[in-house]
C-alpha cells in the first residue's frame, strides 16, 4: 500500500504527481478539485446523494454516520448559502459542528493559515470544510493538515468548487439522465469562475457529449480550449441545440471595468432571454447557482418560467454535501486505521 | 590578506575571455595570477593544488543576488549568502538595491561592503537605487553612488510606471556614463497576477501574468535607451517575444545586454503543478517554446549572461496558498550546474557555457573579473564535472533552503573556490587535498 500522506518537509516540498485526494483502495480522502478524479467517484457521490434526499424530507432528518466526529467549517471568505448547507449537511449526519468566519484582517495580524491549522488540530477535528480567497488554499491545507483530516473545498479563489459543481451535475442528472447524450452550455465570466472550472472537469469526467462556453474573451481564460471546451463569443450560435444551459453570476464590480463596459450591454450581448432560449432544444434547463441579477444575466420570465430548476438546486445541496462528506470520512477512517498507533 | 605563492596543478584550464580551454597550471602570488602554462623564473610554491580531474575556471560572476541584507536578515545575511556563493563558485555577485534602507546613499553602500569586507568570502557589488525609494519617482543621487562604488543603477524589481521618469533616469545616467539595470514588467498588464497566462494558470484558476506584461515594458524600455542613448542591461527576460526584441534591438546597434535566471533555462509552467510554491517566481515560469527561446538566445549571442536571481526566504515565506506566496528561488549553489545542464542540453561548448557565467557578466560590469588573465584578481572555481550531487537541505550553504530543484541530482561539483589568492571554499569529503 502507498504511503497515505506525503510528508510535509519542512522546506515545503512535495510530491507534485501523487493524487492528494484518494487514499488507500482509491477511495476518497479530500475533496479539493474534480480533476483528476474517476468518474467512478463521481458516479458514486451521485449516488450516494441520490440515496440520502429522502433524509431531508423526513420528519426525523438525522442519519448517524458521522456521529462523533467533529467538522470545522474554516470560512475565510464571507459566505452564507454554502456556510449553511455545509452545517445543516454535518448536523444531519450527526456530527458536532464548528463553524469559523475568519476574516482577512485577522490572519494579517501575523498568525499564518499554518498556525491557525496547529491549533484546530490540537482540539481533535476529523474534517475541514474550507473555504478561501485563494486559488490553491485548500490544496494547502490538505498538504499540510494532520494524516486523519480531511479536507473539503467549499470554494478557493477561481480554481474549484467541486461541491456546487455536483450539485449542479446531480440536477442534470436528476432532469435529463445520461450525460453522454447532452450538450451543455455555460454562459458567463468563465475567467473568475471557481463554479465554472469545476463544472467542466465533472461534465467531462462524466462523458458530457458537448460542452461549450459562452463568453466575450474578457470574461474567458487565455487557451480556454485546453480546459476540455467548445469556445463560443455569440450566444445564439452557442446556444443552438443545447439541452442545459448553466448561467454563471456575474458580479457586479465586473460591470463598468475594463472587463465589461455596462451590464446594460451585457445583457443585450449574453443575457438569457426567452427568444435566445428557443434556439435551444425544446426541453432546455436552465441553470443558475443565484443570487440572480434580473436584467442582467437573465429576464425575470426566463429565471421563474417553466425551464428554470434555480430553486431545486439548494434542497438538493444539502444531500450532496452529505454524500461528500460520509464518503471522505470513510476512507480518513480507513488510513487511520492504517497508521501505526 | 594572502601573501601565499600558489601552484594550481594538472586542471583543465579554461578561461573564456581569452578563448583558454586546455590541460595548464596556474600560477598564484600576490593575490593575482602571475603566470599560465609554465612557472615565472625561480617560482616557489607555497601551496600546490592538485587539480587533476578538475576544470579550472575563473569565479563566477553573478548580476543579481538579493542577499536579504540589511533589512531582511530573518531570511538571510551577507556572512550565510556569500559562504552559499564561494560554495557554488560565484567570487562576485551584484547586491540589487531593494535592501532595507534601499541603496540610495553613500552610507548605504558603505555598511554593505563593511559587512562584505567582514564576512570575508564573495566579492560583492552594489547596485544603486535608480529612483528614490525605487519609488519610480524621483531621480537618486546616482553620482554620488557612483563614487561610493555602485556599479550600475537599478531598480531591483520594482517596475517605473512612469515612462517619464525612466526617460529622465535614462538620460541622466546616460550623461554620466552609468549602466542602468532594468527589469522589464508593464506593472497594469502583470496586476495581481502569479503564473504565466497560460493552460496552467486557466486551469488552476490563478491570476495570471501575460506575456505583454514583460514585453509592452521592454519595447517602452528599448525605444528610450534608443532615444537617450544610455547603455542598459535587460535583466530577467522570460519570453521567446523579448528575445526576438532584443535581437532586433541589438542589430540596430543599441547599447544593450541582456541576461536570463538559470531557472527560466529548465522550468515551464507546467512545472507548477497542483499549486507547487517553490515555482513562483517572478517574472513566471512560461512556455516550453519561452524556455527553448531563451536556450537559444544564449547560444546564438542574443542573450550575453545567465545569473542566478538568487532571493532566499524563510520556510514560512513558502507556506501559504501558492497567489501569497512570496517568489523566489534559492539559486546560488545551482547557477554553475544548471548552466552546464543546459549546456550539454542543447550541445553548446563548455567554454560557451562558461563564458555566461564569468567574462560575459564581468564584461556587462566592466570590471577586472572573470578571467584567468594575467594580473588578474586570483578569483577561481574548481569544479569536477563529471561528479553528480544532490540537491538537499544538508548540501546547501544558504539560509534559503527554497529551490523547485531540491531533490534534482546535478552534474558540476565545486571542489574548491578561491577568492584573491585564497581558498575561502574547500569541499568537505573525498575532494582534492592541498
Amino acid at each position: 500500500m502507498s504511503e497515505p500522506v506525503p510528508p510535509a518537509h519542512r522546506w515545503g516540498s512535495l510530491q507534485k504527481t501523487a493524487n492528494l485526494q484518494l487514499g488507500p483502495n482509491g477511495r476518497l480522502r479530500h475533496f479539493l478539485t474534480l480533476e483528476g478524479l474517476p468518474r467512478t467517484i463521481l458516479e458514486q457521490i451521485l449516488d450516494t446523494a441520490q440515496s440520502l434526499v429522502g433524509v431531508t424530507d423526513r420528519t426525523v432528518k438525522k442519519l448517524p454516520l458521522l456521529r462523533g466526529k467533529t467538522i470545522v467549517n474554516l470560512f475565510f471568505e464571507p459566505s452564507t448559502r454554502t456556510r449553511t448547507t455545509f452545517e445543516l449537511a454535518a448536523k444531519r449526519l450527526s456530527a458536532d459542528v464548528l463553524t469559523m468566519n475568519i476574516s482577512a484582517s485577522a490572519t494579517k495580524k501575523g498568525e499564518t493559515l499554518l498556525d491557525t491549522l496547529r491549533n484546530l488540530e490540537a482540539m481533535h477535528v476529523d474534517m475541514f470544510v474550507v473555504r478561501h480567497a485563494d486559488s490553491g488554499a485548500a490544496h494547502f491545507i490538505a498538504r499540510h493538515a494532520a494524516p486523519h483530516i480531511s479536507v473539503l473545498n467549499a470554494g478557493d479563489g477561481r480554481h474549484a468548487h467541486p461541491t456546487q459543481a455536483m450539485l449542479d451535475m446531480f440536477t442534470i442528472r436528476h432532469h435529463k439522465g445520461e450525460f453522454h447524450r447532452l450538450r451543455v452550455a455555460i454562459v458567463g465570466d468563465i475567467l473568475h469562475s471557481r463554479v465554472a472550472r469545476s463544472q467542466i472537469h465533472a461534465l467531462n469526467i462524466l462523458g458530457t457529449g458537448e460542452v461549450r462556453v459562452i463568453a466575450p474573451k474578457t470574461l474567458l481564460p487565455s487557451c480556454p480550449e485546453s480546459l476540455g471546451v467548445q469556445v463560443y463569443h455569440n450566444i445564439d450560435e452557442g446556444l443552438r441545440d443545447v439541452d442545459v444551459v448553466i448561467m454563471l453570476r456575474l458580479q457586479r464590480e465586473r460591470m463598468g471595468s475594463a472587463l465589461l463596459p455596462s451590464g446594460h450591454e451585457y445583457f443585450q450581448l449574453y443575457g438569457l432571454t426567452e427568444d435566445r432560449l428557443s434556439l435551444a432544444q425544446p426541453d432546455v434547463m436552465v441553470m443558475h447557482p443565484g443570487p440572480i441579477n434580473r436584467g442582467v444575466e437573465m429576464d425575470s420570465q426566463v429565471a421563474d418560467g417553466p425551464h428554470s430548476v434555480i430553486l431545486q438546486q439548494v434542497s438538493f445541496g444539502i444531500a450532496v454535501r452529505m454524500a461528500v462528506m460520509s464518503l471522505a470520512m470513510r476512507s480518513s477512517e480507513a488510513i487511520a486505521r492504517d497508521l501505526p498507533a | 590578506m594572502s601573501s601565499q605563492r600558489i601552484h594550481i596543478q594538472g586542471g583543465r584550464v579554461i578561461d573564456p575571455a581569452n578563448g583558454i580551454d586546455a590541460e595548464m597550471d596556474i600560477y598564484i602570488a600576490k593575490e593575482k595570477i602571475v603566470a599560465v602554462g609554465s612557472g615565472p623564473e625561480g617560482f616557489q610554491a607555497d601551496q600546490t593544488i592538485d587539480a587533476s580531474g578538475q576544470i579550472v575556471c575563473p569565479g563566477l560572476v553573478d548580476l543579481g543576488a538579493h542577499l536579504r541584507e540589511p533589512g531582511q536578515e530573518h531570511k538571510a545575511t551577507i556572512r550565510s549568502e556569500t559562504r552559499a556563493a564561494v560554495a557554488g563558485g560565484i567570487t562576485t555577485l551584484c547586491l540589487p538595491p531593494d535592501t532595507s534602507p534601499v541603496v540610495e546613499t553613500a552610507a548605504d553602500v558603505e555598511l554593505i561592503r563593511r559587512r562584505a569586507d567582514d564576512s570575508d568570502l564573495a566579492r560583492v557589488l552594489v547596485i544603486g537605487a535608480l529612483t528614490v525609494g525605487l519609488q519610480g519617482k524621483e531621480l537618486s543621487e546616482m553620482m554620488q553612488l557612483q563614487r561610493a562604488g555602485c556599479v550600475a543603477m537599478g531598480n531591483a524589481h520594482k517596475p517605473i510606471r512612469s515612462s517619464l521618469v525612466l526617460r529622465k533616469a535614462l538620460e541622466y545616467a546616460g550623461t554620466f556614463g552609468i549602466t542602468v539595470f532594468l527589469q522589464p514588467e508593464d506593472p497594469d498588464l502583470a496586476d495581481e497576477g502569479c503564473a504565466h497566462e497560460g493552460v496552467v494558470a486557466a486551469r488552476l484558476g490563478l491570476p495570471a501574468i501575460p506575456e505583454a506584461a514583460e514585453t509592452v515594458a521592454l519595447a517602452r524600455d528599448l525605444e528610450l535607451i534608443r532615444q537617450t542613448g544610455a547603455r542598459a542591461h535587460l535583466g530577467r527576460l522570460s519570453s521567446a517575444r523579448a528575445v526576438e526584441m532584443v535581437a532586433e534591438a541589438r542589430a540596430a546597434g543599441l547599447p544593450i545586454s541582456a541576461d536570463v535566471s538559470a531557472h527560466q533555462l529548465h522550468l515551464t509552467e507546467m512545472d507548477i503543478g497542483d499549486f507547487d510554491a517553490q515555482c513562483h517566481v517572478r517574472p513566471p515560469l512560461r512556455t516550453q517554446r519561452d524556455r527553448d527561446a531563451l536556450r537559444a538566445g544564449l547560444a546564438n549571442g542574443i542573450l550575453d549572461a545567465v545569473c542566478s536571481d538568487h532571493q532566499p526566504h524563510e520556510p514560512d515565506a513558502k507556506m501559504a496558498p501558492f497567489p501569497v506566496t512570496e517568489p523566489g528561488i534559492s539559486a546560488l549553489e545551482t547557477l554553475l550546474p544548471l548552466t552546464l545542464k543546459m549546456a550539454d542540453e542543447i550541445g553548446m561548448p563548455l567554454i560557451d557555457a562558461l563564458d555566461l557565467v564569468t567574462a560575459a557578466p564581468a564584461k556587462i560590469l566592466g570590471i577586472k573579473a572573470g578571467t584567468l588573465s594575467i594580473g588578474a584578481p586570483a578569483d577561481i572555481c574548481l569544479f569536477d564535472p563529471a561528479s553528480w550531487w544532490t540537491v538537499s537541505p544538508e548540501t546547501l550553504y544558504s539560509r534559503g533552503l527554497n529551490t523547485p530543484f531540491m531533490g534534482w541530482e546535478l552534474r558540476g561539483t565545486v571542489t574548491r573556490t578561491l577568492v584573491g589568492g585564497r581558498s575561502v571554499f574547500v569541499a568537505p569529503s573525498p575532494a582534492t587535498e592541498a
